[in-house]
């Protein structure tokens, strides 16, 4: 898996190295390649308001924040839902729901009905944020061996030592996918934040389209992409922290 | 001040009509190409469960990809054009359409395959004739995500010039005028449902002996 993904790395950016023809966007002097490596190095990229790192930080804020409010709700409804196994029908299909409202329009409804500002943004991403969890850690909950859990309640464990030391765990694989997904749906919705006036990376993609900026466009493209390749190995690694090595060992 | 005005859509009847029909044809053709190019991936990794591993750590990494940035990224070589979109939902289907596919195809029990070869079949007969419809409901499954994904996606692309629906949110953001925005939002929620509904009919309709069955 990790040879491969450093192929696809490899392969990318073979593939920006041709140069640049047949673009719709200003691209002439040196090839894409060389336009990004000024870009890249440009002072405007590493001090003041505009820098990438100050990008980066406002973009992760977006992410974190969001999916700290979509995390305490989801994962209450998701999991409670699943051990009480109530309201499965909705548990289950808030995802597919989830799936067909488009993230660009939510981010614009928003702000047309509340008006510039942060908040708008944070309402859709932690709307976003919401099903794929709901939904993923409910069907880890349900899929608990009954024997598990009758097992369980013969050893006199409490119910919520049940919840705690003996379900939660066994779905946390399921739990941990769904939070996976949420995180890098919005990760790649914050860029949208830029759009209705916010800032983030989302800014050098959306100033770069309008102002016909090749390099800024693609550097910044490139800036999300590989954050968000980055975000899922964090999690998938933190995924195999927190997954109990007996259940590892059964795959 | 109303959220719709009804005036506005009657007057804009036909554009909102033709961005409806960008969206239903990027929509189809993404979903064609990534079932054609997703059905040999799947078979050969069937065939050899080496491949499996690295095809799917290929496909799961360009799903990471925020999508506005992989239609970017794409600029260089394609343009502000429909290849560009095109080629970047493409992508996005794979990793769905590949996954199920190979779900679908394993999940054929291995004595049901075992007695096609015994009866005969040609290898390429027992995939089309026994294989295939068995692992169809799975198969289905992932072009109906595939397809609803997409539709969301294609609204995206609005950004880069093309976006069917996703042009209306950009003249309801323009003009601060909820009107569009909210048609274009309701049609692509009411597309997606309808595709997904039409699809899941359609399973319904190429399985006979699966009717009735508890799904």
């Amino acid at each position: 898996m990790r040879r491969c993904r450093l192929v696809v790395v490899a392969m990318t950016l073979g593939l920006l190295s041709l140069p640049a023809q047949a673009i719709g966007l200003e691209a002439d002097g040196p090839g894409v390649v060389g336009q990004l490596v000024d870009w890249f190095v440009a002072p405007a990229q590493w001090h003041g308001p505009a820098s990438l790192p100050t990008r980066i930080v406002e973009h992760l804020y977006y992410m974190t924040s969001a999916m700290a409010i979509a995390l305490l709700i989801a994962l209450p409804v998701g999991i409670g839902l699943g051990h009480w196994g109530r309201g499965g029908l909705l548990a289950i299909n808030v995802a597919n729901m989830g799936r067909a409202v488009p993230s660009f329009g939510l981010v614009i409804l928003m702000f047309l009905l509340v008006g510039f500002g942060f908040v708008p943004v944070l309402v859709a991403l932690v709307a976003l944020a919401i099903p794929p969890m709901v939904t993923n850690s409910y069907v880890g909950m349900q899929a608990v061996d009954p024997a598990v859990r009758t097992a369980a309640i013969a050893l006199g464990l409490s119910r919520w030592q049940r919840l705690w030391q003996v379900e939660l765990p066994i779905a946390m694989p399921l739990v941990m996918a769904g939070i996976r997904t949420s995180a890098v749906q919005v990760l790649s919705t914050a860029t949208l934040a830029a759009y209705v006036g916010l800032g983030g990376l989302g800014r050098y993609l959306i100033d770069g389209l309008a102002q016909q900026q090749l390099a800024q466009v693609v550097g910044g493209a490139l800036v999300v992409a590989v954050l968000a390749v980055l975000l899922e190995l964090l999690l998938a690694g933190l995924q195999g922290l927190l997954v109990s090595p007996g259940l590892r060992r059964n795959g | 001040m109303s959220l719709v005005q009804w005036e506005w859509v009657a007057r804009h009847a036909g554009e909102i009509g033709a961005q409806l029909g960008q969206h239903v044809l990027l929509t189809g053709l993404a979903v064609g190409l990534g079932l054609m190019i997703a059905f040999p991936l799947a078979l050969a990794a069937v065939r050899w469960p080496r491949f499996y591993g690295p095809s799917l750590g290929l496909t799961g990494i360009l799903f990471t990809v925020p999508s506005l940035a992989l239609f970017i990224l794409l600029i260089p070589f394609t343009g502000l054009s429909i290849a560009t979109s095109l080629i970047g939902l493409t992508i996005y289907t794979l990793l769905i359409l590949f996954r199920n596919i190979v779900a679908g195809l394993r999940g054929v029990p291995a004595d049901v395959s075992e007695a096609a070869k015994a009866l005969g079949y040609s290898r390429g007969r027992q995939l089309l004739q026994v294989e295939l419809p068995i692992a169809l409901p799975v198969i289905m499954a992932g072009v109906r995500i595939a397809a609803v994904t997409t539709i969301g996606m294609v609204t995206v692309t609005a950004l880069i010039g093309q976006g069917g629906l996703g042009q209306l949110f950009i003249t309801g953001f323009t003009l601060h005028f909820t009107t569009p925005l909210l048609v274009g939002f309701v049609l692509s929620i009411g597309l997606a449902v309808g595709v997904d509904l039409l699809l899941a009919g359609l399973l319904w309709w190429l399985t006979p002996w699966q009717r009735g069955r508890a799904t």
